[in-house]
């Protein structure tokens, strides 16, 4: 009981205090996750539009393997991400192992799918909709794919949404590519991690009740901006 | 179409491009493989400023198990490596993935178990009777498992003590240190901890410390150059001006100075 | 009425169908059918449920590709528009939905608004601008697809039974934009089961029956002396309702 109500006090006197540790790792969080989210997305939407909307030798199976990649635990994108980024392998002479640059990967490798498998199954419910009239302008399916995304936008705010959750939340990807530096790489999961293995268990969970509520914070955000448009469209 | 397709590349591209910059901007550092039980312990928080103040240089921490330090060090992912398993460092230059080894101080392990001490340790004179002590009573032992420095060293204390721990009560967990004592606390096992990663601990319920002294559980941390003909990419000179100043007066002095709750926790011994 | 088949507009190209054949899950829908439509005229589609209407339409257009047979316009295939009978309307605004189908088809920015204001006005729905085209009723949805239809300048409009989900009121301002394309020179391919519709409208009837095609002829000849005996039949039926 001690440790919860304890948890409660340190998370409001990290914010209240406004402490700069907090902060500094806060602003990495947001800026790594943020960073990730929007390349999966800008790769992302696209490939589900094409999943959606072209049929072709492989395609179920690149259906499936988007799937099951959702469930991909972070640990093993992190290290297959290792093994890319480390000086040993393929793309070493970027250096941006132990980088934000690199934990911006390994999300994006956790985020990609998630996104590319739920854009795809809006993207096609509104092309079965739309792809009459579409087609009836002249436009090609490649032409369509802008059309769609964007007719679709509202559920996929909330795509893109179970993205960011995934990606703030991981914690095995980024420790490994980004080795948990302080100062450089830790973010809010990492130091969660940190602070329980040092027993500090209620700086632990009061990191935990911020990550939380930022997370909250920006579902809000998206949430009031989803209804805003949605009483615009009827 | 085509017009919206540039910008999104162009977008991909300077996102990419200001996450390389901020990755490689002009600031010296080095990054230093190192172990769960000094970063825990804040050991860098309190030297690694003084160091800086001198030279310039940041000093990136990746604390890590022992295993997985020697792994990243043969990767060329670390340009310096500061460890404590002196066998498995000088195997470590001698494969030709160091240049150097040298010792730069040591801490000592500790045996931790539940304040009621069901196996009674605590009376033993030597570590090697009190590890028989509790394989004896099947107390529960909850090891680190993870190949780490501290699950090396517990190791070769249970093989010199004739034991091969298996069996229910011997549980190994695969985890960190602090992981480990946080296990430990809930299941009111025994466990081997350094001193650093115990004194600094805050959650330890029901657990005392019950044995300490016995020189076996002496651990010598050491620090490690990198090979610059295999890892012609390291920044060595950076990396030596560190390894120098740890072995330096300056820098025994500053580990020396280092105490958590008023305890000292390394103690520098190198060979001047 | 049928007097307007005279009117000179005759440079839309003539439609050729030969041996059209649609096979779907290997049932025979349609076909095979020859056809020639030729002319500016007013083409009434007429048939009981199921008879392949819609799919000859889609057939035309273009949005489905023939099993087996040849479909051709003689010289280029004209500008061609199709209205739907459930609206696809875009999730915008009503003026940005006519906007969008100008930009498909390559208007100048500058020019869209412009043109898409004067649509809205033509089809009775200016007021009605800013709103969001999916919340408009049944009848503003279908005369927005037609005022869409109208910025493309079609030289053929197709017409998938518009009016079937609609009001008398709704009915008529559909059947009024149909003759006011036609008086700009459209030609109109429109399917219907509405006879007093296809009476008000039609210059010539196809009529198909079970995916054949059982009559083509002149709208006058068609509903006072139908060749067919499934022609006089559904004409009966209709009447007898």
């Amino acid at each position: 009981m001690s440790t919860d109500a304890g948890a409660f006090m340190t998370a409001l006197t990290l914010i209240l205090g406004l402490d700069p540790y907090l902060l500094d790792i806060v602003a990495l969080s947001l800026r790594v996750s943020l960073s990730a989210v929007a390349l999966a997305a800008l790769m992302g939407l696209p490939l589900g539009a094409a999943l959606a909307l072209w049929r072709f030798p492989g395609h179920a199976a690149l259906v499936v393997a988007l799937n099951a990649l959702m469930g991909l635990p972070p640990v093993v994108a992190g290290l297959c991400v290792y093994l890319l980024l480390s000086r040993a392998g393929p793309l070493g002479e970027l250096g941006l192992l132990f980088t934000p640059a690199a934990m911006v990967v390994a999300q994006v490798v956790l985020v990609m799918p998630i996104i590319a498998a739920l854009a795809r199954q809006q993207v096609q419910e509104l092309h079965q909709e739309y792809h009459e009239q579409l087609a009836s302008l002249g436009l090609s399916r490649l032409r369509m794919i802008p059309t769609l995304l964007w007719d679709a936008r509202l559920g996929l705010v909330t795509v893109i949404l179970a993205g960011f959750g995934r990606a703030s939340a991981e914690v095995g990807a980024v420790m490994i590519v980004g080795g948990n530096i302080d100062g450089v790489t830790r973010v809010m999961t990492t130091a969660i991690v940190l602070e329980t293995s040092k027993g500090n268990l209620p700086l632990a969970l009061g990191l935990g009740i911020v990550l939380l509520g930022l997370v909250a914070l920006i579902n809000a955000a998206a949430y009031l901006m989803g209804e805003m448009a949605r009483r615009r469209q009827g | 179409m085509q017009h919206k397709t540039r910008i999104a590349l162009t977008a991909i591209g300077l996102i990419g491009l200001s996450l390389a910059a901020q990755a490689q901007d002009g600031e010296k550092y080095i990054t230093l493989a190192s172990t769960t039980s000094t970063e825990n312990s804040g050991l860098f928080d309190a030297i690694i400023p003084q160091f800086t103040e001198v030279t310039d240089i940041d000093v990136r921490v990746v604390a890590v198990g022992t295993g997985q330090a020697f792994e990243i060090g043969r990767r060329g992912d670390a340009d310096s490596l500061l460890v404590h398993d002196t066998a498995g460092e000088k195997r470590f230059v001698e494969e030709g993935y160091g240049a150097e080894r040298a010792d730069v101080m040591y801490n000592d392990f500790v045996i931790i178990g539940p304040s009621g001490d069901p196996a009674g340790i605590t009376d033993a004179e030597t570590v090697a009777e009190a590890l028989t002590l509790i394989a004896e009573t099947e107390a529960p032992f909850a090891s680190r498992g993870d190949d780490s420095g501290t699950n090396r060293a517990e190791l070769r204390l249970w093989d010199s003590a004739g034991i091969e721990p298996s069996g229910e009560w011997y549980r190994e967990l695969g985890s960190g240190m602090g992981a480990t004592l946080n296990t430990a606390a809930a299941m009111d096992a025994y466990v081997m901890s350094d001193r650093a990663t115990w004194v600094a601990f805050d959650n330890r319920q029901n657990l005392e410390l019950l044995f300490e002294g016995d020189e076996a559980l002496f651990n010598q941390y050491g620090s490690i150059l990198m090979n610059p003909e295999r890892f012609p990419h390291l920044k060595h000179d950076l990396a030596e001006q560190w390894h120098e100043w740890l072995l330096s007066d300056e820098g025994q002095q500053a580990i020396a100075d280092f105490e958590v709750k008023g305890q000292q926790l390394f103690f520098p011994n190198a060979k001047q | 009425m049928n007097d307007m088949t005279t009117l000179p507009v005759t440079d839309v190209p003539t439609l050729e169908m030969q041996g059209v054949t649609f096979i779907h899950r290997g049932q025979r829908l349609l076909g095979p059918l020859d056809l020639q439509l030729r002319g500016c005229r007013r083409t009434l589609v007429m048939g009981p449920n199921g008879a392949g209407k819609s799919l000859l339409m889609r057939l035309a257009h273009g949005l489905l590709k023939p099993t087996a047979g040849r479909i051709h316009w003689e010289g280029s295939a004209p500008r061609q528009a199709m209205v739907f009978q459930r609206p696809v309307l875009l999730r915008r605004s009503a003026l940005a939905n006519l906007t969008y189908a100008l930009a498909v088809t390559g208007t100048p920015l500058a020019q869209r608004r412009p043109l898409a204001r004067e649509a809205l006005k033509r089809f009775g729905l200016a007021a009605l601008e800013t709103r969001p085209a999916r919340v408009l009723s049944g009848g503003e949805q279908q005369r927005l697809t037609l005022a869409r239809a109208w910025l493309l300048k079609p030289e053929v409009l197709f017409l998938d039974e518009p009016t079937s989900a609609l009001d008398p009121a709704a009915i008529k301002a559909v059947e009024d934009a149909v003759q006011e394309f036609h008086a700009h020179g459209t030609r109109i391919l429109m399917s219907s089961h509405d006879l007093h519709q296809a009476r008000r409208l039609a210059d010539e009837v196809l009529f198909l029956n079970r995916g054949c095609l059982v009559e083509h002829s002149d709208a006058r000849s068609f509903f006072t002396a139908p060749a067919s005996r499934e022609a006089r039949a559904f004409i009966q039926g209709e009447l007898v309702l």
